[in-house]
């Protein structure tokens, strides 16, 4: 499937998400949020380059992790990232949602 | 994203061996992953879970569970339950699942509600001192129900 966010053609699979990474600019993920009803802040996107350092060394996501990053503590996710933290912070982050059950 | 049709997953715990605790905690902690509100309510031996001193010390069931493939009367023998439950947790540090104490911590964290049944605290004759301090709090069963009295609200027994 295709997208248009900010007249660019993105590649997404049925439930949004990112099919080729190196499409994602800052702007489209954005966009994405705006879209999720959330307005992206310096502590989001903390959160985003925190996804993308993981993403970019291939270490999986989960909410233990999250826990132990240092860069946010759990209640604080969930906060800002209402209604599936881990889901929505990868959505926007233009990478594929985690496949693990923890 | 599709707004979810489960709102709300209640679960009652009610056994302490290991791979029952983890089921909850892990389907309790996955409805928060989803956005779906989760609570967890500890009854009888699921009390185990919750008890500060005992929480680090459960235990898989090597006697009268077919899955473990033993024969039931080596399973019985001493040291066995230690033993399985040893390899177990070793499997599971290799994936990543938090101890029991740190799970607790994650689901609080998360916005999952932990409820102490009071019949079996008083069975137990507990205090709230033993129990985690990340209890929400000591409900009978009919104030749980009453917390499940919502549309697409799903109840679980474990």
């Amino acid at each position: 499937m295709e997208k248009t966010y900010l007249d660019s053609i993105i590649k997404i699979n049925d439930e949004g998400y990112l099919t080729d990474f190196t499409q994602w600019t800052r702007e489209i993920g954005e966009e994405i949020a705006k879209e999720q009803e959330i307005e992206m802040t310096d502590k989001h996107w903390e959160v985003i380059d925190y996804i993308h350092d993981k993403y970019k060394k291939e270490e999986a996501l989960s909410i233990r992790g999250i826990k132990k990053s240092g860069v946010i503590n759990i209640k604080e996710f969930y906060q800002l990232f209402p209604g599936g933290p881990l889901k929505k912070a990868t959505l926007i982050a233009g990478i594929p949602k985690p496949k693990s059950c923890i | 994203m599709g707004k979810t049709k489960v709102r709300k997953m209640l679960f009652i715990l009610s056994k302490a061996t290991i791979e029952n605790v983890y089921a909850a905690f892990i389907m309790a902690n996955g409805a928060r992953m989803e956005g779906i509100e989760s609570e967890i309510f500890f009854t009888f031996f699921g009390l185990e879970a919750i008890q500060k001193k005992k929480l680090e010390h459960l235990h898989v069931a090597t006697v009268g569970n077919p899955a473990m493939h033993i024969p039931t009367m080596l399973g019985g023998l001493p040291g066995m339950e230690a033993l399985a439950t040893k390899m177990m947790k070793k499997e599971m540090e290799k994936l990543d699942m938090p101890p029991v104490s740190e799970f607790l911590e994650i689901l609080s964290d998360s916005g999952c509600k932990l409820w102490a049944c009071k019949l079996a605290v008083e069975m137990f004759h507990l205090e709230e001192k033993d129990l985690i301090d990340d209890l929400d709090g000591i409900l009978t069963i009919g104030d749980f129900y009453n917390r499940a009295d919502e549309e697409n609200t799903q109840m679980l027994f474990v």
